[in-house]
């Protein structure tokens, strides 16, 4: 239990609480000094400004004392480290600073299903209040925070999610030791955690009334609350940025002999188009925030229209990113499908080169359609012309994706045990949410859709089909890999048919509301419109998808230290991973291979993706590395 | 052979099937607005495209899940099919070609939403937190919007805060309202009825109560109404007292102070608060605990300035801070005499 408190993730939250006070005392300093009111009486003590700057400097106080900057300080000083680190065996590294990818990425999956649980857990405490017409338990201010809260913790839990999964597995299956820059790379996982307590403060802080979006002016006159959120965004972004860029140096640098282009594993494909974006457009989201806390902080009027700034202007900014990012959700989703769907049918996946290039055709073609989103927002009437004609184009090449699954399964010898179920119930779920996209992309029909419950009803079916449905999947996968042990399969099946019929009946009835008429983000509706026994059957559907998780969660946990011994390659896979025992070894391959066939050519006698080397020569080690650190 | 023959009718019989449910369960309020049928025909193309495509991928989904289910036993691999250069054009080309047709049609039916009849009746429209005010060429203001059927009208919008949008799903139509800009909307009502507007973009705190009743009527009914506001108007504006229950209306202050001693929860009711005693949590201009008389003094800071002085049980920055800039000092002592008549 001591361990447990002195571990580098406790004592970087003493450290941000510290940091948040001295930094907010210090700024208070230099208010009195400048002759400005140093307390406000009331509520919350010290000035904004300098709860904005405490913040700030809690959320890198946080990170210093963790550890995760410390070697970058040595090398300023001119100090020698160990180009490696070992982890000391048990829990205790995952909770402490570790530049094993393996280790950062299972750090990264497991704040991120605490993250969606918490955001899952807002969704429910709203959603039981919407169950009736009527304001039940929340008041309309508690209501606002918590639907607002739901969107951005789930987005962040999602990003961590997916750094989770490519951090895991593409050294892996691109049989490199780690990632490019393993300090940057654990950097990158500890700034999250200060985020997430950025975010969640914005509950006591009076929370923020204008969902995840914050479009000012109401983000400019939102109560404290909203500072946090803002901060809470751009710490969790950098995180975002920098696991981008090493990845992508990591896929172009590190990868097996013979392992050309469209040799990678198609997941690999997914993770680099996730990684440009998110590499380059997440900054946007950032500027934008940073705009409007400015506002606040300096009286400056970006999007002010008395002092001649323009509230449209935050909103291209905005969906610069924002659109993108549900790209970054979905493609390792769709690349975990993709990934999964050949060895569970036997078959190649059809059309390999398609595939991966619909990955970078959607990622491009998603740089070009943020203004979908603003259709009534009062921008040029005819610039919403260009905007719908490439935001149908996207539908080309996730239709190929579409097609090729199910070129790929037909005719297979298809084997159904859970992350198969979880891939399958994620094309379906999936094809839902890409089929609803369409009519809001022709502008006639979304001056009706814009800010229904429609769009509600879309964009969860395209965020569990495209990402949750495949995160359980590669979870349920992958686990014997981290643990050398089985989930339980009769759980997962529960899991996966509790879940399934309750989403599809709470996204489908999201849906029919929204058509009808019910607008999103309300705490109350008028009964006169007759919803109330819809919203009584979401909820109740709501409940069930609860359950169905907490039925997951305690399949994982139980899994861990009881779950079926699984050393060897139980899913009969091609890929290396599975070749050598399980768990990963620390370094991943004591000998590297050599890529010699194609990853998915299931059904050809006599043919193997890669060859080991024969001879056990531990020199190899030294060269991988020379490179990587400097 | 077999398997494609039986996939491909149960495709077409999917699709229809699908095509038929949701065509018979109504998915679409009533149609009140001619600009709302070149709409909902755009939307039933848009549907049977997705009855087809759900039908092209779920049939042979599920029909591989059950027919090519692996046998007990059986551990051979699948037949090794690479891929189809040829499939992957033509699944690449035709919904290229299927979404630019959508796309033009798009275009082509947002022409005729935004089609413009020079004759067309301008109303304004202010949008604040939380109300709508629709003033009339007339000449008074009106918290309900009534219109003529059958006639083009033009709402120019402004918002005096946070950034609002006109929604009245039988319309099928929304529009944005943002501060310091005007927007329109532009609608010909088609269908004689009571429909409600609503606030479709996050406001605030009172997002979801944003809403107001929008009449359709016949020519002769809309007249009439028209006369009865301009002559209602009039004897209003003779007396402070008038003139302070119209602006009230008007900016929709009762929507969070009621004024027959009704509990919102959001801000303190009107009835019997002149001269009575109010006790403070807390703000700008008062210490914590302090108990002040609700004197005119108090009731004209209190809509100036709402920070000032925040009463017992409520928060601070629910009211807008707008209302010294936006009322005349006239104004609001009209208001202050009207909320003295509440005892």
């Amino acid at each position: 239990m001591r361990r447990f408190f002195t571990s580098a993730l406790m004592r970087g939250l003493l450290w941000q609480l510290i940091g948040w006070i001295v930094g907010a005392f210090f700024l208070t300093g230099i208010r009195v000094l400048m002759g400005l009111n140093a307390f406000v009486t009331g509520q919350y003590f010290f000035t904004e400004p300098a709860w904005v700057f405490g913040g700030l400097v809690g959320a890198l106080s946080y990170v210093a004392s963790t550890g995760a900057m410390t070697d970058w300080f040595k090398w300023a000083k001119g100090e020698e480290v160990p180009e490696h680190r070992e982890d000391p065996p048990g829990w205790e590294k995952y909770l402490n600073v570790s530049l094993d990818h393996k280790v950062i990425g299972v750090q990264y999956t497991v704040t991120a299903l605490f993250l969606l649980c918490v955001g899952g857990l807002f969704a429910m405490i709203f959603r039981t209040e919407l169950a009736h017409s009527g304001l039940q338990f929340l008041t309309l201010q508690e209501y606002n925070t918590f639907m607002s809260l739901h969107g951005i913790v789930m987005i962040v839990g999602i990003l961590l999610g997916v750094a989770g999964l490519m951090n895991y597995l593409v050294p892996m299956l691109i049989g490199a030791q780690d990632m490019a820059f393993p300090r940057l790379n654990a950097f990158s996982y500890w700034v999250a955690p200060p985020a997430a307590v950025l975010l969640l403060s914005t509950l006591v802080f009076g929370g923020f009334d204008t969902g995840w979006t914050g479009y000012p002016p109401l983000s400019e006159r939102a109560p404290l609350g909203m500072q946090m959120f803002f901060l809470g965004v751009a710490v969790a972004g950098w995180a975002s940025i920098l696991g981008g860029i090493n990845l992508i140096v990591t896929v172009v640098r590190m990868r097996a002999k013979g392992m050309t282009a469209f040799r990678m594993p198609i997941f690999v494909w997914a993770a680099i188009a996730t990684s440009l974006i998110s590499s380059t457009a997440t900054q946007l989201i950032g500027l934008s925030f940073q705009m409007v806390m400015f506002q606040r902080l300096f009286g400056m009027g970006f999007f002010d229209s008395d002092k001649g700034g323009n509230p449209i202007l935050f909103q291209h900014l905005f969906w610069f990113y924002s659109h993108p990012a549900v790209y970054v959700f979905v493609l390792p989703g769709l690349g975990i499908i993709s990934e999964l769907v050949p060895v569970f049918v036997r078959k190649p996946l059809f059309g390999y080169r398609f595939v991966a290039m619909s990955s970078l055709g959607i990622a491009l073609v998603g740089f070009l359609v943020w203004a979908h989103h603003m259709f009534v927002s009062g921008m040029n009437p005819y610039l919403r012309i260009p905007f719908m004609f490439s935001t149908l184009l996207v539908a080309v090449p996730t239709g190929v994706k579409f097609f090729s699954w199910i070129a790929t399964i037909w005719k297979g010898k298809i084997e159904m045990p859970t992350p198969m179920l979880f891939v399958v119930g994620g094309i379906v779920v999936f094809l839902l949410g890409g089929l609803s996209g369409p009519p809001n992309a022709t502008v006639a029909t979304d001056l009706h859709l814009q800010n229904t419950y429609w769009i509600v009803g879309h964009f969860h079916d395209t965020m569990f089909g495209g990402y949750i449905y495949p995160f359980f999947a590669a979870i349920y996968y992958w686990f014997p890999k981290v643990t050398g042990r089985k989930m339980n399969e009769k759980l997962g099946k529960i899991h996966f048919w509790l879940m399934t019929p309750s989403f599809l009946t709470l996204t489908l009835l999201m849906m029919r509301v929204g058509l009808l008429g019910m607008r999103r983000r309300v705490a109350d509706y008028d009964p006169a419109l007759g919803f109330d026994n819809y919203h009584l059957v979401m909820t109740i559907a709501g409940y069930l998808i609860a359950i169905s998780v907490l039925i997951f969660l305690y399949n994982l946990f139980v899994s861990i230290k009881k779950g079926e011994v699984a050393t060897g390659n139980l899913w009969n896979s091609r890929s290396p991973e599975w070749l050598v025992p399980s768990p990963m070894p620390v370094h991943n391959y004591d000998r590297p291979f050599e890529v010699i066939g194609e990853p998915y050519d299931y059904g050809l006698p006599g043919s193997v993706y890669v060859r080991f080397e024969e001879k056990k020569n531990q020199s190899h080690k030294k060269e991988s590395i020379d490179g990587t650190y400097k | 052979m077999r398997h494609y023959v039986i996939t491909g009718v149960l495709v077409v019989v999917l699709a229809i099937a699908t095509y038929a449910g949701l065509m018979a369960i109504k998915l679409m309020p009533v149609e009140a607005s001619t600009q709302s049928i070149p709409i909902d025909q755009l939307w039933n193309v848009e549907i049977a495209i997705i009855c087809f495509l759900f039908a092209l991928i779920m049939v042979p989904l599920i029909y591989s899940l059950i027919v090519f289910r692996r046998k007990k036993g059986d551990t051979s691999d699948g037949e090794h099919i690479e891929g189809n250069n040829t499939l992957e054009i033509i699944w690449t080309v035709i919904p290229l070609i299927t979404v630019l047709v959508l796309a033009y049609m798009g275009t082509y039916t947002l022409g005729e939403v935004m089609a413009v009849d020079p004759n067309a009746l301008e109303i304004s429209v202010t949008a604040r937190q939380w109300s709508w005010e629709f003033d009339y060429p007339e000449g008074f203001t009106s918290t309900e919007l009534h219109l003529p059927v059958n006639r083009q009208v033009v709402l120019n919008m402004q918002s005096t805060d946070v950034i609002h949008s006109f929604f009245v799903p039988q319309f099928r139509m929304k529009q944005d309202i943002l501060p310091g800009r005007i927007t329109t909307y532009r609608v010909t009502p088609d269908l004689i009825g009571t429909y409600q507007v609503e606030c479709a973009q996050l406001c605030g705190l009172k997002h979801s109560y944003m809403t107001a009743p929008v009449i359709v009527s016949s020519q002769a009914d809309y007249d009439s109404w028209i006369q009865t506001q301009v002559a209602a108007a009039a004897v209003a504006a003779q007396t402070p007292i008038g003139r302070g229950q119209e602006l009230v209306a008007k900016y929709g202050c009762a929507g969070c102070h009621s004024v027959d001693g009704s509990s919102t929860g959001i801000a303190p009711t009107w009835k019997g608060l002149y001269l009575s005693q109010v006790k403070m949590s807390g703000g700008t201009n008062v210490a914590p605990g302090a108990v002040v008389t609700a004197n005119e003094a108090y009731l004209i800071e209190s809509i100036v300035n709402p920070s000032a002085k925040i009463v017992d049980g409520f928060q601070d920055n629910v009211m807008p801070k707008t209302f010294g800039t936006v009322l005349s000092q006239s104004q609001i002592s009209d208001i202050v005499a009207y909320i003295e008549t509440l005892k």
